[in-house]
C-alpha cells in the first residue's frame, strides 16, 4: 500500500513536471498549428537566463525568473515578426519543421559559446529547499512547488482560452483566419500574444524543470522527444489533454522504474504507442473546423 | 612562352617538396578522437588542454621527431562513426597512433583497424575492462571500474556497513561496476540487497530513490558517467532525504570536479574511490593545474580525463622516442610495457598484460575548503592493478 502511494505521488510528481515543461509547446502546435521544434530551446534560454541572473547578478530566485520569462519573450517576438509569420497555417508543415530545427541549432551553439558546455543550475530558494512529508512519503518541496504552479498553470490557460474575449477571438483566428480578420478581428496581433504566451511558458518550464532536466547547451535537442510525446498523447492545443497526458505518462514510467527499472524507458514509449493506437488524435483534441 | 614558364615552376616546386620530404618524415602524427562538440564536450576540451600543457612542459619533439595531433570530433557513443574516423586518420593523415577515446564502444570499434595497420591506440578515458582484451595494441592509462571500486568495497565493509544497494547506469562500465562491487563485498562477508540498473538516458530518479529507501540498505555504491544526468542522480538522493540514512559511496566519476559547483551542497559528504583529484598533493599536480591557469586562463575543467590524456601523451612520447618515429605498432607498445613513471595523480607502471595503468587509488570525501567544494584524498589504496582484465574468460 505504501509502495503504491509512494509510486502515485512520485508519479504525479513526475508527470506535472513534464506538463509544465509541454504545455507551452501545446499551445503553439495547437492553437497557433506550429510545428514548433524549437520550444525546447525557449526553454532553455528561458533557463540560461534565470541561472544567469540568480548566480552572476544576485537576484532573489522570483525576480530572476520573472526577469528570465520576460526577457525571453521581449527576444522571441522580433523571431515572431521575422520568420514564424511566414510558417503559419498547416500547409506549412515541412517548412515549419526545417525553420524551427534549424532555429534550434543556431540556439544550441550560440548558448555553448556564450556559456560554455559545463552544467548550469538555478540556485533555489531556501523555502524550496528540504522535503514535504506527506504521511509515510516524502517528496522534494520543489516538486510541491511545480505540482502548485502547475494546477495554477491549468486553471489559469482553462480561463484565458475559454472564458476570455481573448480565447474566444484566438480560437475564432485559428479556426477561420480570413473570416475572423473579416469580423475585424486583428489576427496578427492575435497570433503575437499567442506565440508570446507559449514562449513564456516554455521559459516557465525551463525555469522549474531545471532540478530534473539540468541545463546544458544540449538540452534543446535532448528532451525535445519528451516534449512531443506529451503533446502527442495529449492532443495538440487542450491543456487538459497536456495535463492528462503528462499525468499518465509520468505515473506508468514511475511505476515501471521502480517495478522493473531494467526496462528502462519501456514502459513510457510503450504507454504512448498504446494511447496513440486506441486515441490517434490524443486525449482530448481541441474542436477542429 | 606560358606553357615553358608552368614548366619550369612545377618542376622547382617538385624540387622542393622532394628536398622538404625528408624533414617531414620525422613529423609523426597522432589522431586524437573525443567528444569536442556536444553533451560530453567538456571532456573533450578537457583531452586537448591536456595534451596542449604536456607539449607546453616538454617540447613538441621525442627523440627528434616532431609529435603533431590531429583531433576528430565523435559527439556521442557512436562506434560506427568512431570506426569511421579511425580509418580517415589511419588512411588519410597517416597517424602513426590513436588517441582519445571517452566511452567504451567507440574505443572497442576500432581494434580490427589497428591490427590490420598495426596502429597502437592509447585509451585516455574508457573504462571497461574487456577493451585491452581486443587488441595487443591497446594501452590505457585511465583507469578500469574495477580498479576503483574493488578497494572501495573493502573499504566500505571495513566501515562496519553490511547491507548495500547498488545503483549504475545499464551499460558496459556500469555493470562492471555492479560486477566488481558484488563480487568483493560479498567475499568479504556482507551483502547486496539490490541491484537496480538504471537507463543511460534516464531524467527522473525518484523512482529508483524509492527502491532503495525500501531495499533497507545502509549505504549505497552508485554509478552513473561524468554528466547531466549524474548531477540529476546526486541532487535527487539529497532531494528525497536519503543522504540522512543512506551513506553514500561510488567512483569518483560522480563527482568530477567541473560539475562540482553544479552540485553545491548536494555533493558534501559523498565518499568516492578514485585515480585523480585537482585538490591531489603534490608539486607535479600544482604544476599541472598551474600550467592550465596560464595557458587557459582557468583550470576549472581539469579533473580525471586531463590526467588521462597527459600521462597518455606521455605514453605516445616515449614509444616515439622507442622507435625513432619511424611506423612500428608491436616494438613501440612493447617499448612501454612495465613502464614506471610519476603523474600528477600519482606514481604510475603500465601493467605488462593488462596494458592498464597500475596506479594509487584514493578514497576521498566532498568537502567545502575556502568556499569551493573539493574532493579531498583521505587514505590511499597503493598499487591497484585492474582486477577486471580477463576476468570474463
Amino acid at each position: 500500500m505504501q509502495t503504491v502511494l509512494g509510486i502515485a505521488i512520485d508519479g504525479v510528481a513526475y508527470g506535472m513536471i513534464l506538463f509544465i515543461i509541454s504545455v507551452g509547446l501545446s499551445v503553439t502546435l495547437g492553437l497557433m498549428r506550429v510545428v514548433n521544434l524549437a520550444h525546447g530551446a525557449f526553454a532553455m534560454v528561458g533557463g540560461y537566463l534565470a541561472s544567469f541572473a540568480a548566480q552572476r547578478l544576485g537576484l532573489p530566485f522570483e525576480a530572476a525568473a520573472a526577469g528570465a520569462i520576460l526577457l525571453t519573450v521581449v527576444l522571441a517576438l522580433p523571431l515572431e515578426r521575422l520568420l514564424y509569420r511566414r510558417i503559419y497555417g498547416s500547409a506549412n508543415e515541412l517548412a515549419q519543421v526545417l525553420l524551427t530545427i534549424g532555429l534550434t541549432f543556431v540556439v544550441v551553439a550560440g548558448i555553448n559559446y556564450l556559456f560554455g558546455p559545463t552544467l548550469k543550475r538555478i540556485p533555489l530558494p531556501g523555502y524550496l529547499e528540504g522535503v514535504v512529508e506527506l504521511g509515510p512519503k516524502a517528496i522534494p518541496t520543489h516538486r510541491a512547488f511545480v505540482i502548485a504552479v502547475g494546477m495554477a498553470a491549468i486553471a489559469g490557460l482553462w480561463w484565458l482560452l475559454e472564458r476570455t474575449d481573448f480565447g474566444v477571438k484566438l480560437r475564432a483566428a485559428v479556426d477561420d483566419p480570413a473570416m475572423a480578420a473579416a469580423l475585424g478581428i486583428r489576427t496578427e496581433r492575435l497570433y503575437a500574444a499567442t506565440f508570446a504566451l507559449g514562449v513564456g511558458l516554455a521559459a516557465l518550464g525551463g525555469i522549474l524543470g531545471a532540478e530534473l532536466l539540468p541545463l546544458e547547451p544540449y538540452y534543446a535537442i535532448r528532451y525535445i522527444v519528451l516534449f512531443l510525446a506529451v503533446v502527442a498523447v495529449g492532443g495538440a492545443g487542450s491543456v487538459f489533454g497536456s495535463a492528462g497526458a503528462a499525468l499518465a505518462l509520468g505515473i506508468v514510467d514511475t511505476a515501471g522504474k521502480y517495478l522493473i527499472p531494467d526496462f528502462g524507458e519501456f514502459f513510457f514509449y510503450a504507454a504512448m504507442i498504446l494511447i496513440l493506437f486506441r486515441w490517434p488524435n490524443g486525449f482530448f483534441r481541441r474542436r477542429t473546423a | 612562352m606560358t606553357g615553358r614558364l608552368r614548366a619550369i615552376l612545377l618542376g622547382a616546386a617538385a624540387g622542393v617538396a622532394m628536398a622538404a620530404a625528408p624533414a617531414w618524415a620525422a613529423t609523426v602524427k597522432v589522431g586524437v578522437i573525443g567528444p569536442f562538440s556536444g553533451p560530453f564536450a567538456t571532456a573533450g576540451q578537457t583531452f586537448k588542454q591536456a595534451v596542449e600543457v604536456y607539449q607546453a612542459m616538454h617540447g613538441d619533439s621525442a627523440g627528434g621527431n616532431r609529435i603533431e595531433f590531429v583531433y576528430k570530433d565523435l559527439d556521442q557513443a557512436n562506434p560506427a562513426q568512431s570506426k569511421a574516423l579511425a580509418q580517415e586518420l589511419i588512411v588519410k593523415e597517416k597517424v602513426q597512433y590513436l588517441a582519445g577515446f571517452f566511452f567504451t564502444p567507440d574505443a572497442l570499434a576500432v581494434a580490427p583497424l589497428m591490427d590490420e595497420a598495426k596502429v597502437p591506440c592509447v585509451i585516455f578515458n574508457a573504462a571497461t575492462s574487456a577493451i585491452t582484451e581486443k587488441s595487443p595494441l591497446y594501452v590505457r592509462t585511465s583507469f578500469t571500474l574495477w580498479q576503483a571500486t574493488v578497494p572501495l568495497a573493502q573499504h566500505v565493509y571495513k566501515t562496519g556497513v553490511r547491507k548495500v544497494v547498488t545503483a549504475v547506469s545499464d551499460y558496459g562500465p556500469g555493470i562492471d561496476g555492479e560486477a566488481a562491487f558484488k563480487a568483493t563485498f560479498e567475499k568479504a562477508g556482507g551483502q547486496v540487497v539490490d541491484s537496480i540498473r538504471m537507463p543511460l538516458k534516464s531524467t527522473d530518479f525518484a523512482p529508483f530513490m524509492q527502491r532503495i529507501r525500501d531495499s533497507g540498505a545502509e549505504a549505497i555504491y552508485a554509478f552513473l558517467p561524468a554528466g547531466p544526468t549524474t548531477l540529476a542522480f546526486a541532487k535527487a538522493f539529497a532531494d528525497n532525504g536519503l543522504k540522512d540514512r543512506i551513506k553514500f559511496f561510488g567512483p569518483g566519476d560522480i563527482t568530477q570536479e567541473p560539475d562540482l559547483p553544479a552540485l553545491g551542497d548536494a555533493a558534501v559528504g559523498i565518499t568516492t574511490a578514485f585515480h585523480y583529484s585537482r585538490a591531489h598533493d603534490s608539486d607535479l599536480n600544482r604544476a599541472f593545474v598551474a600550467k592550465h591557469k596560464e595557458k587557459f586562463g582557468n583550470a576549472d575543467t581539469v579533473t580525471f580525463t586531463s590526467v588521462g590524456a597527459y600521462d597518455g601523451t606521455h605514453l605516445i612520447y616515449k614509444m616515439v622516442e622507442a622507435t625513432g618515429g619511424k611506423p612500428d605498432g608491436a616494438k613501440a607498445v612493447e617499448a612501454v610495457k612495465g613502464l614506471s613513471w610519476e603523474s600528477p595523480r600519482g606514481p604510475l607502471k603500465l601493467d605488462p598484460d593488462s596494458r592498464t595503468v597500475v596506479q594509487n587509488v584514493y578514497l576521498r570525501v566532498t568537502e567545502r575548503v575556502n568556499g569551493a567544494l573539493q574532493n579531498t584524498e583521505k587514505e590511499t589504496f597503493a598499487a591497484q592493478p585492474d582486477y577486471g582484465y580477463k576476468l570474463g574468460k
